[in-house]
């Protein structure tokens, strides 16, 4: 896969502030790319660059291979933008909105009408179509938000923070929205999120701490790097787990002991097979990762 | 240009959907509807009467046509001004909403993004203008009509002209406006304020000196008095008719700012409708100079 975003030695500062630092990254084609940091961390400043809205004070950004400033016309055909906020025209219906965009990328008549129509099978849109978009629900004005992104058929979507403050049916919906799309097209798409499950479904995950990469990889490599396994015990006493020698929490109806990976976790279950009759070995979770490398907790987008 | 004819569409349909945004528009002109109904007509009409010689015989439809001409003429005069600038509010809004960036994600130039601000503004205005002229004109004719077709047509071009001059230096003025609170201060700065300034709700000649020389380097104040001289055109030639002094006639003209004095010289038709003009492409050719200057973030 080649690289569809490369991001070399970025730096952004708003006068003493260092938003963004020598960031250096790459996005593959058709990945799920997952950018995550607390409030401030610079991942807005990363997207405001790379979509052309924000100017940089040095370093490189390529997308598709070519570098934003000497063909940003062209690229804003392939990127596709969610903001954090709604910013479509609330006092206007959702046609009227859908409509507008569109002929700003030249979509007009029936190609509008065709387009709208592979939307609609996305989204489910046409219900919404003749409403006033300041009078729709969150998740009716998310889905709206995410149509227009998509209207002129990018390939690269770039989602900010797309499922804050979303009921988990339209969250459901929207990733299924997008899976759909980067299953039929190669859609590759680039996230901000504050919840950790969804940087778990990525394929490459780059969690930003003030500004600078913290640590990146895939998020089983970060997951084996940064926490250990967890060997859930069901059945025994406290007593009994505490003799093994190891961290441990007290869950509602067992015993969580943390081990250094899955090796450790087989040689303790060789070791006392009595013990475990009944047990499970889970993966260290992304928040126990962001956990470890920011020392923060990630609380929709809160710093704990 | 691509995308010029929507971002004009969507930018009027904004205007004339958003009730808010429309209602503030058409405060100043209210505010001049309500003075001439509550004290305002009664004033002037009186001050007609009594300068009027009493050898001559005025018809009552001459005096109301004169009140009513100054009414119209202050009414459109603000109308062109105060509506374009809170139709040209749009795009510091879209700033502080965020749309601005949903806009220039798109391959749009920001050539055209200015342009279609621009034209959204002038058209709005336009509409709105041609309303006022529409229902100026009808009440003139109820309450009495002087006016030939020549002056209509002229009234027309002038409302026209000030219209321009008013998006004009309403783009300039909100385009570095970003926040709702800056939005708000231009809104009420001017929907107060440009009424007096432009001689709309009293005349500038009943200002004090310092104050009427400050004035006459203002632009809309010429558009105010072209616009009062086309609405009382019909209104002079029939006063001239019925043997009005010429001596009457200018002190009802300097009264009411038809007669315009710039340090003492006089300021005649052509010299107000060349300083419109040039103020409005002096001012447009600024706007482009800003969106020109402002260079491509990346």
């Amino acid at each position: 896969m080649e690289n569809v975003i490369e991001i070399s030695h970025l730096c952004k500062s708003f006068g003493e502030v260092k938003a963004v630092s020598d960031l250096s990254f790459r996005v593959k084609e058709g990945e799920l790319f997952a950018f995550l940091g607390v409030n401030g961390a610079g991942k807005s400043t990363t997207i405001s660059i790379l979509s052309g809205g924000l100017s940089r004070d040095s370093g490189s950004v390529k997308v598709c291979g070519q570098e934003i400033r000497d063909s940003l016309d062209a690229l804003k055909r392939r990127i596709g933008v969610v903001f954090q906020n709604s910013v479509l025209d609330k006092p206007l219906t959702v046609m009227e909105n859908l409509k507008s965009r569109a002929a700003l990328y030249g979509i007009r008549g029936k190609a509008f009408e065709a387009r709208l129509e592979e939307l609609d099978r996305l989204l489910s849109l046409k219900e919404l179509y003749s409403r006033t978009v300041g009078k729709l629900s969150g998740g009716q004005r998310r889905r709206i938000d995410i149509a227009r992104a998509l209207l002129h058929d990018p390939s690269i979507l770039i989602l900010d923070e797309p499922t804050t403050g979303l009921d988990p049916q339209t969250r459901k919906l929207l990733w299924s929205a997008v899976s759909e799309m980067r299953r039929e097209k190669h859609m590759t798409v680039f996230l901000t999120t504050h919840y950790m499950e969804e940087a778990a479904d990525a394929d490459y995950v780059v969690i930003l701490d003030s500004g600078k990469i913290a640590a990146e990889g895939t998020p089983l490599t970060l997951k084996n790097t940064y926490t250990g396994d967890f060997i859930t015990l069901y059945g025994v006493t406290e007593e009994q787990v505490k003799a093994l020698g190891l961290p441990y929490e007290k869950i509602r109806d067992a015993f969580r002991v943390a081990v250094k990976d899955t090796a450790a976790a087989t040689a303790l279950i060789l070791k006392q097979p009595e013990l475990f009759r009944d047990y499970e070995i889970t993966k260290g979770k992304m928040d126990d990762v962001f956990l470890a490398v920011t020392g923060k907790k990630l609380t929709g987008g809160q710093e704990r | 240009m691509t995308g010029l004819g929507s971002l004009i569409g969507r930018n009027c349909r904004l205007f004339f959907k958003d009730k808010g945004m429309f209602f503030t528009s058409l405060i100043t002109p209210a505010i001049l509807l309500v003075l001439y109904a509550t004290f305002l007509a009664g004033v002037y009409r009186d001050s007609f009467a009594s300068a009027i010689p009493a050898e001559v015989a005025v018809d009552k439809a001459l005096i109301n046509a004169t009140v009513g001409g100054q009414l119209v003429s202050s009414l459109l005069a603000v109308t062109c001004v105060t509506v374009a600038f809170c139709t040209n509010l749009l795009m510091a809004q879209d700033k502080v909403t965020g749309t601005r960036g949903d806009l220039t994600i798109t391959p749009v130039k920001p050539a055209t993004l200015a342009l279609g601000y621009f034209l959204a503004s002038a058209l709005s205005t336009f509409l709105v203008s041609f309303v006022a002229l529409a229902a100026s004109l009808i009440y003139l004719a109820i309450v009495g009509w002087y006016l030939s077709f020549a002056d209509v047509l002229l009234l027309f071009l002038e409302v026209c002209l000030l219209v321009l001059f008013g998006t004009a230096i309403s783009s300039l003025v909100n385009y570095p406006l970003s926040t709702n609170g800056q939005c708000s201060a231009v809104g009420t700065i001017v929907s107060a304020g440009y009424g007096f300034i432009c001689g709309a709700y009293m005349p500038i000649s009943s200002f004090g000196d310092g104050l009427q020389k400050v004035l006459m380097f203002l632009p809309g104040t010429y558009g105010t008095s072209l616009i009062r001289n086309r609405a009382l055109a019909g209104v002079f030639r029939e006063m001239s008719a019925i043997g009005f002094p010429e001596e009457v006639l200018t002190g009802i003209k300097d009264s009411i700012d038809c007669n315009l004095y710039f340090f003492g010289h006089g300021v005649s038709q052509g010299v107000m409708f060349a300083v419109l003009a040039g103020s409005v492409a002096l001012l447009v050719g600024a706007y482009c100079l800003l969106n020109m200057l402002r260079r491509q973030k990346v």
